[in-house]
This record gives structure tokens, sequence and C-alpha cells, in this order.
């Protein structure tokens, strides 16, 4: 096993704990915590995919700018936990609806991940040899010139959604 | 070099962890985190795919994925602190006056 399949695992399992975490965690301040921790490690696996520009985008976009937001949301409501929940594995469950909800939502990781091991490597004619393309060179030409419109929509979408933020959160008098 | 299946066995299990998360929590804010760790499982499918074709592709669709995203949270959020003005909770289930 080499460094980068160590590298892999490790990234993986801290991940998949972080976001376990996320899940399982009643206070929302340490969900948010645990999922800052949960990006970086992604961050981690891009880099792992040749894909910097990716990474770099990963921990100032989400783990600087948006879950700052939602640092910043759960600070201004100030709500530590949600109500308890009675104790017992099954009577943390609830009602019925959220036992079919965690068998349901079980049974569809089972489902996905069934499905995508069955992923044939044949489809991908360069696997493992394909030319890693990191460049942000590359990149920043694709996006300007192939993808120029997608990308334009983009920045009106994001206008779009600041006013209305401001529209929606603001205190009617 | 590891296995493209690996990463999308990875990506398979968070994406089952972000639906638990909208389907079991009764936060509003925890859901919303939910999601995120669903955006970020589809997004690492992107850039695993991407590389594994050779193209660059993957990346700039992840790109896209996180200014969506973006504006999702904070679209999101201010619904989230308007309607924590109106109820004073975060339970989903007191938001329930459009029902019948």
């Amino acid at each position: 096993m080499d460094a980068s399949a160590i590298a892999f695992y490790i990234f993986a399992a801290i991940t998949v704990v972080a976001s376990l975490g996320v899940v399982g965690q009643r206070n929302p301040m340490y969900s948010v915590m645990l999922l800052i921790t949960s990006f970086g490690a992604l961050a981690g696996l891009y880099v792992l995919l040749d894909a910097p520009f990716t990474a770099v985008t990963q921990i100032i976009i989400y783990a600087g700018a948006i879950m700052v937001l939602f640092l910043f949301v759960v600070m201004l409501l100030n709500v530590p936990r949600e109500e308890p929940a009675p104790s017992g594995v099954l009577a943390a469950l609830g009602p019925r609806g959220m036992q079919a909800a965690t068998v349901l939502s079980l049974v569809l990781g089972l489902e996905i991940v069934w499905a995508l091991s069955k992923v044939n490597r044949g489809w991908f004619a360069q696997d493992a040899a394909a030319t890693s393309v990191s460049s942000v060179t590359l990149i920043g030409t694709t996006l300007f010139t192939r993808h120029a419109f997608a990308f334009e929509a983009t920045s009106i979408l994001i206008l779009v959604a600041m006013v209305g933020a401001v529209v929606i959160a603001r205190r009617e008098r | 070099m590891i296995p493209l299946n690996h990463y999308l066995i990875l990506s398979a299990i968070l994406f089952a962890i972000g639906t638990t998360g909208v389907f079991l929590r009764r936060n509003l804010i925890t859901m919303l985190l939910s999601v995120e760790i669903m955006l970020n499982a589809v997004n690492l499918t992107f850039v695993a795919v991407g590389r594994y074709l050779g193209t660059v592709d993957g990346q700039i669709i992840t790109f896209f994925v996180m200014t969506v995203a973006a504006a999702e949270a904070a679209v999101g959020l201010a619904l989230v602190i308007s309607l924590f003005r109106h109820r004073e909770t975060l339970n989903p289930d007191a938001f329930s006056s459009l029902k019948w």
C-alpha cells in the first residue's frame, strides 16, 4: 500500500466519521465545526485526485464562507440544542415515521453503494493512466469559453439570491 | 493509484449520511447542513470521474455546484431566521400553518 492509498483511507475515514458526527450531534454549533472538519478532509481527497484548484475553492468557499454563514446564524439564533429525545436508541427514533425514515435511508445507502460498486472500469477508457489535468489555466480557459453562458447565469443567480436573502431576513415593521 | 470505485463508494456513503440527516433530524439548521453533506458527496463524484476520464469538466461542474450551494445557504438561512422570528423554534414540525 503506497502513501496515496494510506492518505486516501485516512481522509475518507475523517470525512465519514465527521459527517456521522454532524448528523448525530444535538448541538448545532458542534455540527458546524464537525462539518468544517469533514470539508477539510474532502479538500485532501481533491488534492489526491490532482484537483488542487477544487481543493482550494473547497476550503475558501465552503469552509471559509458558507460555514461561517451557518456559524453566524447558529450564534444569532442562540438555540444551543434541539428538544431532548427520550433515552434509548429505538425510543430516540421517536414515532413510527422516524423508524421508517431510518430504515429507508439505510436501504438507500446500501442501494447507492451497490450500484456504484458495479461501475464498470471499462467505461473509462483512460482509467488509472489518465493524463492528469490539474492546470488552473486549463480550468479558466474552459470555464470562460465553453461554459461562459453558465458562468454568467451563475452571477445572475448569486445576485438574485443575495437580494432575496436580504428581503426575506429583513424585519418587517 | 486508488481505483475509481473507492471514491464512488465513499461518496455514496456520504450521500446516504446526508439523507439520513435530512430524514431524522428535527432542527432546520442541521437539516441544511445535511444537504451540504449531500452536495459534497456529489462534488466528490464529479471530481473523481472527471479525473479518471482525464477531463477538466468535473472540476468545472463542482465549481458551479459550490456557487449554487452558496446561494442556497444564503436564502435558506434567511428563511430560517425569518421562521425563527415567527415561531421561536427551529423544529420543522412547528411550521405547519399551510397544512390542513
